[in-house]
């Protein structure tokens, strides 16, 4: 297929496509994301291959591999449609079985089957796991349905149907009005009405304009963007065309962080093959409309994220912000009108000019339309993404959808919004998940990960981490950012080792005012959030490190002792064995003791023992 | 350590033209020689015509570049929150512990290097250690030293 073709051909192609596919053959999807691939889904791929080999059931059965279907807690994934029987942590060892029982007998296989941690019950079908029963999945809808390396798969599930509509049945004026219309806000975390943007890049007059990706995903904690790339890659190559022909931009660029091997692999095969079709290059679908894409690697800077940084780092220089205005819309790269959206932002248009603003505007809240994806990760039962409708409460999100938190633990904080964000208390979980609803309460949506914590997690720890992550990305340019994050990061680093003082606290807000207005970008404006909001609802928490040096989560080495519970400690050695410092002793069959004197807190013993005879205190 | 200046001129062909391509370019360096031998940089400034200066100010900013040898085998520990509130730094520890190397030190014999990433977006099986960007999800202490043994014991086979 190299020829271009005609929207006539393309709806031609789909039909051909549908009708050599017989919808009721079963087809084992195997889940081929970096989360499932960690976990060896490659292997299990191919020993569900062989066996379809060696029972020679070829014609009987397809075998795919799809991208992220978003549980990968329960990894690797293998799904068996048209029934979706869900299948869960399955080894290579299972393949054979599967083969057997469900493919040939059409039995279940029990013991891959998902049980509910709540009920303890098993659950057959994809669609009635709790997980998956309280989701809208709109974007997230294809991946693990189809294979991200074929574009006829995308194709098939009306893929590239908005281009062609656009292009020849709507005026570049008339997509931008849809979009507007929508009110889809920015999903890169500061909720800004793409509509608008793209209006202010088009009005301004110059010869050339450019539209970027941004799926620089650097927030820790976040990956829906790998998600939908790996999953899904050609709805963010048609987002981008749609609005590059609203905007009237000719070239586009995708930006996308070199840690994300196997989505770059991924988007770059995208393109390639969109070319072939002639949905990207000269004159798409036969129009007078052409746009063209390349993709650009990040190079480990967290700053890039920011526009006026990645818009330096796609000019091959060092991504330091600059200041605004001029904003991107009037002079971005090379000087020339650019428009930035997020991957998500992308891979809604398509969507919304297919269905329509007013189908748009009934999923979510009144100033916050459609869903969103969240990376729900941290202490919770399950993990992965989820996509759901905007405005949902924190608690819905986490014990309906996440089913709680694991081991009987008690729940107390959720984190959004990475660096940038703050850590919202378990008294707040009636508040709805929006852009708005989250900035009041002193944290942001973000890009949209969300890290549980339990009762194990120190928030002074938490706020540490978060400094020391934005003491090493500042990228130095501004005064308050790189000195007073800085300083920030040392006050809370004493405070955890116990050196803590009256007064820091104080201090601490003091600074923090200072770095939010002395910054020029985000990173330096946001950098606080952590340490204010942990402050606020757990002021509590830095007061025991402070005045009685104490960790009540267990977690500041320097202020924490292990120790064996002897009635728990059967003596099985297995705990002296691993401790890298010799600082466990006993006879074997007897309990044993921590010498805590040489004792490094690495917390090997407390991994190790299976009796759960190893505490902190 | 000399390096085949033929296979530099190859790579920085292939990703790039003028000074736009200059990370592109030396990301590909990277890739192959897991650091940036100083050869190979005035190659890329010959080549793309740009000043010196500027590559290193370049080198310099961006984390994922390493202008010293780095080891055969690149650890990396994920340090992404997920992963942090799951004990990732104890991770980090006991690689110190088995290899005595530290965050962006290489061992001696210049097998591994250990490196912290931000986040690998695996947050689901954290914590994630990678070698050689092979995953390995749902770590703890205790796997650490049977996983990078894996990668020594290689190494004796193919010696022999």
């Amino acid at each position: 297929m190299t020829e271009q073709i005609t929207p006539v051909e393309l709806e031609k192609q789909r039909d051909q496509i549908l009708s050599s596919r017989d919808a009721s053959k079963p087809t084992i999807m195997v889940c081929g994301g970096t989360g499932c691939l960690a976990l060896e889904s490659d292997k299990v791929a191919e020993a569900l291959k062989k066996a379809i080999q060696d029972q020679g059931v070829d014609a009987k059965v397809e075998l795919k591999t799809t991208g992220c279907p978003g549980f990968c807690e329960q990894g690797p994934l293998v799904v068996v449609h048209p029934e979706k029987i869900f299948y869960t942590h399955v080894k290579p060892k299972d393949a054979k079985d599967i083969i057997t029982e469900t493919i040939t007998n059409g039995k279940v296989v029990d013991r891959l089957l998902y049980t509910d941690p709540i009920t303890e019950n098993k659950v057959l079908y994809e669609q009635d796991i709790p997980f998956y029963k309280q989701q809208t999945r709109v974007l997230l809808k294809n991946s693990g349905i189809i294979d991200p390396e074929k574009i006829e798969d995308y194709i098939a599930v009306d893929g590239y149907k908005a281009v062609s509509k656009a292009l020849f049945e709507m005026t570049s004026e008339q997509v931008l009005e849809e979009v507007k219309k929508a009110n889809l806000r920015g999903r890169g975390g500061a909720g800004f009405p793409a509509a608008i943007k793209w209006e202010l890049c088009r009005k301004e007059k110059s010869d050339q304009r450019y539209i970027i990706c941004n799926a620089d995903e650097g927030d820790p904690g976040a990956f829906q963007d790998r998600g939908i790339i790996e999953g899904n890659p050609h709805s963010i190559l048609e987002g981008m065309i749609l609005g590059a022909y609203a905007i009237g931009a000719s070239k586009g660029y995708i930006y996308i962080r070199h840690e994300y091997p196997l989505a770059v692999k991924v988007i770059k095969q995208a393109i390639v093959q969109a070319r072939e079709y002639g949905f990207l290059g000269n004159n798409i679908l036969g129009s007078d409309f052409s746009f063209d894409l390349e993709v650009q690697l990040g190079a480990g800077a967290f700053v890039c994220g920011e526009e006026t940084a990645m818009m330096a780092s796609i000019e091959g220089r060092v991504g330091e912000p600059r200041t605004r205005p001029p904003y991107p819309a009037q002079k971005g790269l090379w000087g020339k009108p650019t428009n930035i959206n997020n991957t998500k932002t992308w891979a809604w248009v398509p969507h919304i000019i297919n269905n329509g603003a007013d189908w748009f505007a009934s999923i979510g809240n009144e100033k916050n339309r459609g869903t969103m994806i969240f990376s729900l990760v941290g202490k919770v039962n399950n993990t992965g993404l989820v996509e759901v409708p905007m405005g949902i409460s924190i608690r819905e999100l986490i014990e309906g959808i996440g089913g709680g938190v694991p081991k009987g633990k008690k729940l107390k904080a959720v984190q959004t919004g990475g660096p940038s964000g703050g850590c919202i208390p378990e008294s707040m979980f009636d508040l709805p998940m929006d852009y708005d609803s989250l900035r009041e309460a002193g944290s942001i949506m973000g890009s949209g990960g969300v890290i549980v914590m339990d009762e194990d997690t120190c928030m002074v720890d938490v706020a540490r981490y978060f400094l020391e992550f934005c003491k090493f990305e500042s990228c130095g340019k501004c005064t308050a950012c790189r000195e007073g994050v800085k300083r920030m990061w040392e006050i809370v680093d004493y405070i955890s080792r116990g050196y803590g003082e009256e007064g820091d606290i104080e201090l601490l807000e003091e600074i923090a005012h200072a770095v939010k207005i002395g910054s020029l970008c985000g990173l330096g404006q946001t950098a606080p959030n952590p340490v204010l909001t942990t402050i606020k609802y757990f002021r509590d928490e830095y007061e025991a490190h402070i005045r009685d040096k104490t960790c009540p989560a267990g977690v500041c080495k320097a202020l924490i002792t292990f120790e064996i519970i002897a009635d728990n400690c059967p003596g099985c050695t297995l705990c002296a064995r691993y401790c890298p410092v010799e600082a466990i002793s006993g006879e074997k069959g007897k309990p044993h003791v921590i010498d805590e004197s040489i004792c490094i807190r690495c917390g090997v013993c407390r991994d190790v023992c299976n009796y759960n005879a190893v505490v902190v205190r | 350590m000399a390096i085949d200046i033929n296979k530099v001129e190859t790579i920085i062909g292939e990703h790039g033209k003028d000074e736009n391509d200059l990370i592109q370019a030396m990301l590909a360096i990277q890739e192959e020689f897991h650091y940036l031998p100083p050869e190979a940089l005035e190659k890329i400034s010959e080549q793309l015509n740009v000043p010196m200066i500027r590559i290193y100010q370049v080198a310099a900013f961006y984390k994922v570049f390493s202008l010293e040898p780095r080891g055969k085998h690149i650890i990396t520990v994920c340090k992404g929150t997920a992963c942090h509130v799951r004990g990732s730094s104890m991770l980090v520890d006991q690689v110190d512990r088995v290899l005595k190397i530290g965050p962006g030190q290489t061992t001696e014999d210049l097998q591994f290097t250990l490196e912290e990433v931000n986040c690998l977006g695996c947050c689901a099986i954290g914590p994630v250690m990678t070698i050689d960007n092979k995953y390995y999800g749902n770590m703890s202490v205790s796997k650490v030293e049977r996983v990078i043994n894996k990668y020594v014991e290689k190494e004796v086979v193919a010696d022999d």
